[in-house]
């Protein structure tokens, strides 16, 4: 069993409305110091087996395809060590 | 004429796109998601609403429906095929236009009587419009905001792939103030605000947006 985590980011010129929104919420709540928020998605996929070569390449092909849109999104793909 | 309209889970406007396909004079065909036919449909609507919950992306499962796959084989081989609102994301996920649809700049959802400019009438949904009419339609999304890169912008400014721009103030932040736009055919047209929701004066702001539905109709009667 392997855990690998797939990150998706809007692209930086993108606008990024709920970051918006959040740094206004920290604002509000007194937060101090933080110049801007972006916000994104984390999926944890849990493979039968092991985080081979082949099984992560199928892992970034299903990025591509479904979760990350890549007109708007960059992705990134990585192996959670120790699960 | 027959003009399907697919249901897929949380479609919301399928019933007023058939509607408006019989208003204008066709006979409308409900198709479903989970079904991989067209079952010979002269022309498909992809309506607005939340399909599968507008989970991971708005369309982005959509696109992944059974009956996508007939679909985007026929858009590509000149069908026309309509979408609204959801239906543009969907159409923006399946890459049959470029772009996407983010969340409204001003993070509130925005529901009103729309004014448009039809800025291209050479499309399969728009040819019984005069070029530069202003039209008023509804509008209602909370994820509106057509996005691009500037390089896909300038393509589609340059080839008059922009059907339809709103007037007047910006209501999502969609760049360039597009409402709409075609693929390089002309077949495939996808925009945010309403056109099926305003072709009766009893239910809808005008009656603006049955040219959408009359033109596919008398489009295909020529051909």
């Amino acid at each position: 069993m392997a855990r690998v985590v797939v990150d998706v980011m809007l692209k930086s010129e993108i606008l990024d409305p709920q970051g918006k929104a959040v740094q206004g919420a920290f604002g509000r709540l007194g937060f101090d110091g933080i110049a801007s928020v972006r916000q994104g998605k984390r999926f944890e996929i849990e493979l039968d087996g092991e985080a081979t070569p082949e099984a992560i390449a199928e892992i970034e092909r299903a990025a591509a395809t479904l979760l990350a849109n890549p007109v708007i999104e960059d992705f990134t793909v990585h192996v959670e060590a120790g699960v | 004429m027959r003009v399907g309209v697919v249901t897929f889970p949380g479609s919301l406007d399928d019933r007023d796109a058939a509607r408006a396909v019989r208003v204008a004079g066709g006979e409308a065909v409900s198709l479903w998601h989970g079904d991989a036919d067209l079952h010979g449909v002269d022309a498909v609507v992809l309506p607005g609403g939340f399909s599968y919950g507008d989970y991971l992306r708005c369309g982005a499962i959509a696109r992944f429906a059974p009956v996508m796959e007939p679909l985007v084989d026929a858009a590509r081989g000149g069908l026309p095929v309509l979408g609204i609102c959801n239906g543009f994301q969907v159409l923006c996920e399946s890459h049959l236009l470029p772009g996407a649809l983010i969340r409204n700049d001003h993070r509130k959802f925005v529901c009103r009587d729309q004014p448009l400019r039809v800025e291209s009438t050479a499309t399969a949904w728009t040819s019984g419009y005069a070029a530069g009419q202003e039209i008023v339609i509804p509008l209602k999304n909370g994820e509106g905001g057509y996005v691009a890169d500037e390089r896909t912008l300038d393509e589609l400014e340059g080839e008059g792939r922009v059907v339809v721009r709103y007037a007047g103030d910006n209501p999502n932040g969609s760049y360039r103030d597009i409402a709409g736009v075609t693929n390089a055919r002309g077949n495939v047209v996808g925009l945010m605000p309403h056109p099926e929701h305003a072709v009766e004066a009893l239910t809808g702001p005008t009656t603006d947006g049955l040219g959408f539905f009359t033109s596919v109709l008398e489009g295909l009667v020529r051909s």
